[in-house]
């Protein structure tokens, strides 16, 4: 029951970000193909002025608000992850703009599906009961499924939608199925009810146990953890790179989001029995991206087992279940959204109309041709592969921190394990792009649009600029969580 | 003591700074790339005369202090100091890089801003790690060095250069995930990163043996110990010559430093318990590695082993003084074999250097570093000849050079604990001299061997200032060791009190 108007403020960006894809869907109806950049910039204005409607009431150390008797929350940890997902999906229409429009794929329909699908990211980490967190969950999922299929010309994108679809469903309906044995076993749908009531059913509820094993497969799914990341390889590869470009970023966001709510949000009394599923988890995803991203040849590919061996890294992180723990995650998937979206958008500027420089062979003698994007692409390289000084190293070391201080020495081990293995591919690229001479055939590198170059550098740059920045970040994902 | 001005800040950020200049300019542009890089390394090295002049060498105490809060959440601090140990590094650091960069004045052609801008962003990481006083800021720095090395390596290498770099990268990034683990571990004990409360902290034998064993995967990588040596012989052999002097000078006394700022005082139980191990694989290094050095056909690799059985002595003279300590409490000969140790270091950097110095020049003439392509260069080569006899002289370990002060101090102090290990060590006088010399007869003296060797030309201006350079610190540290170990003494001191307290 809705009391007030005012039990609604804390929708208010879900509610404007509703109306302005309405704005949006039928304003484009009116703009002719050579005006679309126009839909470009509504967009964009769209994402910053929901931004600054999020921020304005944003307060780490104010009490959650929640909406629909506790169905909709809104805290710290929802408001920061909000406002990361604007800025990389913002980036992500920055890049992909010329990418789409030199292909025919610039469409309206390209940025109602990503608001849309951000919709849905912001009801999923905002969500206070299992209706929300599923409610959320489709809207997006149905959105990213359209988008995979954007350039329905193409055999491999219907391919990678088909299949995104169809084990997508499955994971819903695993998904749902455990949400049903979790509302048999508490009686209620609301997660902060459950997590009352799971603190004292302990282990011995078996429906419970039951129940969390098929919630933990449905995160591990939208994440794309081993062994749950059959899909993510072939939609990466199958989709045109700048919708690739926001399913390997934004998304993971969200997933982290929901993976919070679920398993502290909802299931901390049965802490115990997830931690030790999410370190299995870490470590299979660890192990299989590392390694299977050792044999690609396809640069989309190799960073699709990139992401896996990243979200092994997360679960570290969710693994320690610690407020800890939570925060450094936290830290790791916005610093990870960055990086991702940045190399991504590498491939999107060495590419041009008829090539599409998603193989791992055309960075070759890049550092000979364009000596400044060799480095900006060194630098994501060794940030994802979490070399000092180097955000990426930043965001390993608080994860690391978080899982010896929970007492998981041995995860920890593994994980560095792996990373050291995983160096080796992501050392392959800067090696192409040095210590190689470009072969004479090599397409040239046209010039891109001027803001997707600055972006790119700048998020390039970035990179850098984290040894001052990721101080910061960290104490506000902390506070968050505390 | 608080420093005034932030004189380490400047050590460490105007190489890096002035090397993502360099990086910014044209191609083209390459000889103004050439003398601002020089410029910036020697006003590097002009700071460390006020380091040197302010610094207390009387007092163990970290000195020029800059401490701010860098992460608040997590207690990590930008926190840099020196003792006499860190200054005698950071010399040696900033000297050899002004040389380096001289000495690929004229034989880096190619793309060479980027090649003098990648030394200087090394140099100032290295200094970095040098005066680091927080676990997470050396780490940085440690991990920082492998990117621009691996690069040095990778695009101005030999033929085999993208093995090597790789190797050398997975190696010594493989080593140090070891001691990153052991670092947060240790944090999670203590509650801070700073070094001096890891120092402090009491710690179970276990749990001292589990970081002994992490920290020593990373150090023994890096110095390199035997058997985990294997990467250094590659990397030197296929880096520019820049890359070997810098990797020989420098980064294995990073290791070495590293061993004495964190094995030794952190873990002085397990150090003791396990110093056997470290003195066994110190004495294979020593003879085994001489006698590999011995048979190698390539001038660089038998450099590059002979520098792995220099780095043996380092960690004996560390490791030897458990065994005095602990089991004789003689602290004087304790103090006398880390002092060796350093010592040892800072020679073998000078050294070594230099003799990849002269491998490049006359690489730089011939293109071929095999031995057997040579002979008879006193003949052509009059002036080189004379300064490469002098350090092989120096790495053979003779009197009056810096090369003999050290291990004679090593072996001194090895006496003391058993003359069986000092006469073990001491075989190196004479496997040492063997390789050497048997070198210098077969590269310089003799007939003329071919027409490339008739064709040389003897060494010009700017390669002899690298090697009278090097030539004046080697004569000098052998001649007059007195400041060196004087600048450490104090510090040593108070490292032998360390690891003479147990920590359980």
């Amino acid at each position: 029951m809705i009391h007030s108007w005012s039990e609604l403020l804390p929708l208010l960006p879900e509610v404007f970000l509703l109306g302005m894809i309405c704005v949006l869907l039928l304003a484009d109806l009116y703009v002719p193909q050579e005006h679309r950049g126009f839909t470009h910039f509504l967009a964009l204005m769209i994402l910053a002025f929901t931004a600054i409607i999020t921020l304005r009431a944003f307060s780490i150390d104010a009490p959650p608000q929640s909406a629909f008797d506790g169905m909709f929350l809104r805290d710290g940890v929802s408001d920061i992850l909000k406002v990361a997902m604007y800025g990389v999906l913002a980036l992500v229409f920055v890049y992909s703009r010329e990418y789409l429009s030199e292909r025919g794929l610039l469409s309206g329909e390209f940025y109602v599906l990503c608001l849309t699908a951000l919709l849905g990211m912001m009801v999923l980490v905002s969500a206070g009961s299992l209706i929300t967190v599923y409610l959320g969950l489709e809207l997006l999922a149905l959105s990213t499924y359209a988008l995979v299929a954007l350039n329905r010309d193409s055999t491999l994108s219907s391919e990678a939608a088909m299949k995104y679809f169809v084990l997508g469903a499955l994971a819903s309906g695993m998904l749902l199925y455990g949400m049903s044995m979790v509302y048999g076993a508490t009686g209620s749908l609301d997660l902060a009810t459950i997590r009352g009531a799971t603190a004292g059913l302990g282990d011995s509820a078996i429906l419970l146990s039951f129940g969390l094993v098929f919630v933990v497969i449905g995160v591990a799914f939208k994440f794309g953890a081993a062994p749950f990341h059959m899909w993510v390889p072939d939609v990466y590869q199958g989709s045109p790179t700048a919708i690739t470009l926001f399913i390997g970023s934004v998304p993971k966001l969200a997933a982290f989001g929901m993976a919070w709510r679920l398993l502290d949000g909802g299931m901390a009394g049965v802490g115990e029995q997830w931690q030790s599923m999410l370190a299995l988890l870490a470590v299979a995803s660890l192990a299989i991206g590392n390694v299977v991203a050792l044999a690609q040849t396809n640069l989309k590919r190799m960073l699709a087992y990139s992401t896996i061996s990243h979200v092994g890294f997360l679960f570290v992180g969710l693994a320690s279940g610690s407020a800890e723990g939570f925060a450094a995650a936290m830290a790791y998937v916005i610093l990870y959204a960055l990086m991702a979206a940045g190399a991504f958008g590498m491939i999107i500027l060495l590419s041009h109309k008829g090539f599409e420089a998603e193989e791992i062979e055309d960075f070759k003698g890049l550092s000979r041709r364009q000596p400044w994007y060799a480095l900006m692409m060194l630098l994501l390289m060794a940030s994802l592969a979490g070399f000092p000084p180097l955000v990426g190293f930043f965001a390993k070391f608080l994860v690391l921190k978080a899982a010896v201080e929970a007492g998981l020495i041995w995860l920890a081990i593994a994980a560095v394990v792996f990373a050291v293995i995983g160096a080796y591919y992501y050392l392959r690229i800067i090696k192409l792009m040095y210590f190689d001479n470009p072969a004479d055939d090599q397409p040239p590198v046209l010039p891109s649009d001027a803001p997707m170059r600055w972006a790119l550098s700048a998020s390039a740059l970035f990179q850098l600029a984290a040894l001052v920045v990721w101080g910061p970040l960290l104490s506000l994902c902390q506070r968050a969580f505390t | 003591m608080e420093s005034h001005w932030p004189l380490l800040s400047l050590l460490i950020w105007l190489p890096i700074v002035g090397g993502f200049l360099l990086l910014t300019m044209r191609q083209h542009r390459a000889s103004l790339a050439r003398w601002t890089g020089l410029i910036v390394a020697l006003a590097t090295l002009a700071l460390c005369v006020p380091l040197y002049a302010g610094l207390d060498a009387a007092s163990a105490d970290m000195q020029f202090v800059e401490r701010v809060v860098w992460v608040a959440g997590f207690d990590i601090y930008y926190h840099l100091g020196v003792d006499g140990i860190s200054v005698a590094l950071i010399l040696l650091t900033a000297f050899t890089s002004v040389l380096v960069l001289v000495g690929a004045w004229g034989s880096v052609q190619d793309r060479a801003g980027p090649y003098f801008a990648a030394f200087l962003i090394l140099e100032g990481l290295m200094i970095g790690v040098f005066c680091a006083m927080d676990a997470v800021l050396f780490y940085v720095f440690f991990e920082g060095m492998l990117i621009p090395m691996f690069i040095i390596i990778g695009i101005w290498g030999g033929p085999q250069r993208v093995y090597a770099s790789l190797k050398f990268f997975l190696y010594t990034f493989l080593g140090s995930v070891f001691m990153l683990i052991g670092l947060i571990y240790l944090y999670s004990q203590a509650g801070s990163f700073a070094l001096a409360d890891l120092v402090a902290l009491k710690l179970s034998a276990t749990e001292q043996m589990w970081l002994f064993f992490a920290f020593l995967v990373a150090f023994a990588v890096k110095i390199p110990m035997f058997p985990v040596h294997t990467w250094l012989p590659d990397a030197h052999v296929e880096a520019p010559t820049g890359g070997s002097v810098i990797l020989a000078a420098i980064m294995l006394k990073v290791g070495g430093y590293g061993f004495l700022r964190f094995s030794l005082p952190m873990t002085p139980d397990a150090s003791a318990e396990w110093a056997w191990l470290v003195i066994a694989l110190s004495l294979v290094a020593v003879v085994y590695i001489g006698f590999v050095a011995l048979v190698q056909q390539d001038m660089k690799k038998l450099i590059a082993y002979s520098s792995i059985s220099h780095m043996g002595f380092v960690t004996l003279g560390l490791f030897i003084a458990f065994a005095l300590v602990r089991t004789t409490d003689n602290s004087d000969a304790a103090a006398l074999g880390l002092q060796g140790a350093m010592v040892q270091m800072v020679s073998h950097g000078f050294i070594s250097a230099a003799l990849f110095s002269c491998v490049g020049v006359m690489y730089d003439r011939v293109h071929s570093r095999m031995i057997g392509d040579y002979g008879g260069v006193v003949n052509t080569m009059p002036w080189f000849a004379a300064l490469f006899v002098l350090f092989a002289m120096a790495n053979a370990g003779l009197p009056g050079t810096s090369g003999f002060v050290g291990e004679f101090m090593v072996i001194l102090a090895a006496f003391q604990s058993s003359p069986w290990l000092a006469a073990v060590a001491a075989l190196t006088l004479i496997i040492g001299a063997a390789y050497t010399l048997w070198l210098v007869k077969r590269v310089i003296f003799g007939e003329v061997a071919n027409d490339n060797v008739a064709k040389l030309k003897d060494i010009d201006a700017r390669e002899t200032i690298v090697l009278v350079g090097f030539a004046g610190a080697v004569l000098l540290v052998g001649v007059w060791p007195a400041p060196l170990v004087e600048l450490m003494d104090a510090s040593v001191m108070k490292l032998v009190a360390q690891i003479a307290t147990t920590k359980l």
